[in-house]
C-alpha cells in the first residue's frame, strides 16, 4: 500500500508505514501508511471504533501502557524510527505532547500543573517565567494570573482544557496530539479551543482526533477519514468535505451514516 | 366507552406490595439482631467494668490484689506492638501494593501472587503464631531477643500485611487512570508518576486501610500467646527486645481467675481496648472524609 502524502515539502513530522495495531487478537489498525506534514493541523475523523484514537496513541507510544497492545509496521518521527530499540518512550512523550478527551488537570494548583512537566524533565530556566509564557500561549493567562496558587479543579471545563494544553506546551514538544479535546466542552469553550489550535499551528505540528466534522472542517489543513481500522481517504480538508474521491467518505461527511 | 378504572391498588398489586413489606421487615430484623447483640454486650461490660476504671488502673502493674491491679504493662505493650507493627507493615505493604498495581506485568505470576495475598488474609492467626515462634522467637533470637515485643510485632505484621496490601491496592486503583496518562504524557517516568501523582492521591485511602488493618490486629491474642507473650508482667517494655504482654492477654488472664473482682477488672480492660479500637476507627473515618476527592 503506497504511503499517502498530502504535502511535498521536507521530512514529514510523522509518518507511518503499513502500521498495524492489535489488542489481543483484534486488529484495531489494519495497515495504515500516511504522513503528517510539519506545522500543519491534521484531523482524524471517522465513526466510533474506527481506530482514530488508537492511531494517535501510537504516535507518542501511549499504547505501550496497554499491556495487550502490539504493533507492527513502522512509525517515523522527524525521520527517526519511533519504535527502535534505543528509543526511550519517556523522551518520545516529552517531544510529542498529548491533550486528552476529558480535561485531566492534576489535583494541584494551576501553577504546579504547568510547572510539573518542566520540573520532572529537568528543564532549565525560571519556572515562573515558563508558567506565564505557556499560560499566555494557551490563552489562559488573563483569566488565571491572579489565582495561580488555586486548585486547577476550580476552573471551568474549558479553562481546565486550556490548562492541559499549557501544561503540554511547557515541556517544549514539537508535536501536539489531541484526542477529541473539545468533546466534553460547551460550544463557547469549544470555539476558544479551536481558535487556540489554529494559533498553535504556527509553531507546532498538530494531530487532532474529532467526532465533530464541522470542527475538522473549521480547524484542520488536512483530514484523514478512517473506517474500521483502515485509512479510507486522506487529503486537503476542503477536498475531503467538498469533493471526496471515495463514495464511503462522501457518505460519512454528508451524514448519511456514522 | 368504558369507565376509566380507578387508580387505587387492585388486589394483585396489594399482594405484591405485602411481599415487599415482609422482605423489608426481615431485612430490618436482621440488622437489628446485630445491633442489639452489640448493645447488650457493651452494656453488660460497661456495667461490670466502669466502676473499676481510673487513672491508676491505666498505669499500675497487675497485682494479686484486685484493688491494686492495673493494666499499665499491657496497655504499654499494646501501644508498643501497634507502633512497631505500623512501622514494619506500612512501607512493606505500600511497596507491595505499588508493585502489584503499577509495575507488575499482568500475567500468571501476578495472578498467583494476587490470589495468594487474598488467601493469606484468610489464614487463621494461630498459624502465624506458629510461624512467628519458629522464625522470630527461635531462629532470629539473637536479633529479636526471643519472646520480645519486636517478635510479637513481626508476627502481627505477617497477619496484617495481606489486609494492608489489599487496602492499599484499592486506594491506588481509585486514582483515575486519566491522571497517570496526563503524567506519562508529559514525559514522566513510572517512578515520577507514582511519586508525584499516584501515591499522594492514594495516601488518605492507604492510611485509612492501614488503621483499619491495625485495629483488627489490636484484639489478636492467639498468635501472641503462641510466641510466648507473658500473661503476668509487672513492668513496661522499654525497648523492642523486652518481654511484653498486651491487653487481650491481660483480659484472658483475668477472666480465667475464680475471684469475681478479676471479672470486673477484665471488663474494665475490655472497655479500654474498645476505646482504643473506636478511636482508631474514628481517625480512619475522619481521614477518609477529610480527603475524599471528587474526580
Amino acid at each position: 500500500m503506497p504511503t499517502i502524502r498530502v504535502s511535498a515539502d521536507g521530512t514529514p513530522a510523522l509518518e507511518t508505514r503499513d502500521l498495524r495495531v492489535f489488542y489481543g487478537s483484534t486488529e484495531a489498525i489494519k495497515g495504515i501508511s500516511m504522513e503528517v506534514p510539519q506545522k500543519r493541523i491534521v484531523a482524524f475523523i471517522g465513526p466510533s471504533g474506527c481506530g482514530k484514537s488508537t492511531l494517535i496513541r501510537c504516535f507518542n507510544r501511549m499504547n505501550d501502557l496497554v499491556p495487550s497492545a502490539r504493533i507492527t509496521g513502522e512509525i517515523r518521527f522527524q525521520g527517526e524510527d519511533l519504535y527502535a530499540d534505543n528509543v526511550d518512550p519517556v523522551e518520545v512523550r516529552r517531544r510529542i505532547g498529548m491533550v486528552f478527551q476529558k480535561p485531566n488537570p492534576f489535583p494541584k494548583s494551576i501553577r504546579d500543573n504547568v510547572a510539573f512537566g518542566p520540573r520532572i524533565n529537568g528543564i532549565e530556566g525560571d519556572l515562573e517565567e515558563i508558567v506565564e509564557r505557556t499560560l499566555r500561549r494557551a490563552a489562559l493567562w488573563d483569566e488565571v494570573k491572579d489565582r495561580l496558587g488555586k486548585s486547577a479543579l476550580e476552573l471551568s471545563g474549558g479553562q481546565q482544557q486550556r490548562l492541559c494544553i499549557a501544561r503540554a506546551l511547557a515541556v517544549t514538544p514539537e508535536v501536539l496530539l489531541m484526542d477529541e479535546p473539545a468533546s466534553a466542552l460547551d460550544p463557547i469553550a469549544t470555539a476558544k479551543i479551536e481558535e487556540l489550535i489554529q494559533e498553535l499551528a504556527t509553531d507546532y505540528t498538530i494531530v487532532i482526533v474529532t467526532h465533530n466534522m464541522q470542527q475538522a472542517a473549521r480547524v484542520s489543513h488536512y483530514t484523514a477519514y478512517l473506517y474500521l481500522g483502515e485509512l479510507i481517504e486522506y487529503d486537503v480538508t476542503d477536498a475531503i468535505f467538498t469533493a471526496p474521491h471515495e463514495k464511503h467518505t462522501e457518505d460519512y461527511v454528508t451524514g448519511r451514516f456514522g | 366507552m368504558s369507565l376509566a378504572s380507578p387508580l387505587t391498588a387492585p388486589p394483585a398489586l396489594l399482594r405484591r406490595r405485602r411481599k415487599g413489606m415482609i422482605f423489608r421487615a426481615a431485612c430490618m430484623g436482621a440488622t437489628a439482631t446485630g445491633v442489639v447483640a452489640l448493645v447488650v454486650l457493651l452494656a453488660d461490660i460497661a456495667v461490670d467494668g466502669v466502676g473499676w476504671l481510673s487513672l491508676t488502673f491505666l498505669t499500675d502493674p497487675p497485682s494479686r490484689i484486685p484493688a491494686r491491679a492495673g493494666i499499665g504493662p499491657a496497655l504499654a505493650g499494646t501501644l508498643w506492638l501497634m507502633a512497631l507493627t505500623a512501622i514494619v507493615t506500612f512501607p512493606l505493604g505500600v511497596a507491595a501494593a505499588v508493585w502489584l498495581e503499577e509495575y507488575a506485568p499482568r500475567g500468571w505470576l501476578h495472578t498467583i501472587v494476587q490470589t495468594n495475598i487474598g488467601n493469606l488474609a484468610g489464614v487463621p492467626s494461630i498459624v502465624y503464631g506458629i510461624l512467628g515462634l519458629a522464625v522470630f522467637v527461635r531462629w532470629m533470637a539473637p536479633a529479636t531477643g526471643g519472646r520480645s515485643v519486636i517478635s510479637g510485632a513481626l508476627t502481627i505484621s505477617l497477619l496484617v500485611l495481606p489486609v494492608l496490601i489489599i487496602a492499599a491496592q484499592e486506594a491506588i486503583r481509585a486514582v483515575p487512570s486519566s491522571i497517570r496518562e496526563a503524567s506519562y504524557g508529559l514525559g514522566a517516568t513510572r517512578w515520577q508518576t507514582v511519586r508525584h501523582h499516584v501515591l499522594p492521591n492514594a495516601l488518605p485511602g492507604i492510611m485509612t486501610g492501614t488503621i483499619l488493618a491495625l485495629s483488627r490486629a489490636i484484639g489478636e491474642t492467639a498468635p501472641l500467646i503462641m510466641i510466648g507473650a507473658l500473661t503476668f508482667i509487672a513492668f513496661v517494655p522499654e525497648g523492642p527486645r523486652d518481654a511484653f504482654t498486651v491487653l487481650p492477654i491481660q483480659i484472658y488472664n483475668w477472666t480465667s481467675r475464680p475471684q469475681d473482682e478479676f471479672r470486673h477488672l477484665a471488663a474494665a480492660t475490655i472497655l479500654v481496648l474498645l476505646a482504643l479500637l473506636l478511636t482508631m476507627n474514628a481517625v480512619a473515618i475522619w481521614l477518609r472524609n477529610r480527603y475524599r476527592r471528587e474526580w
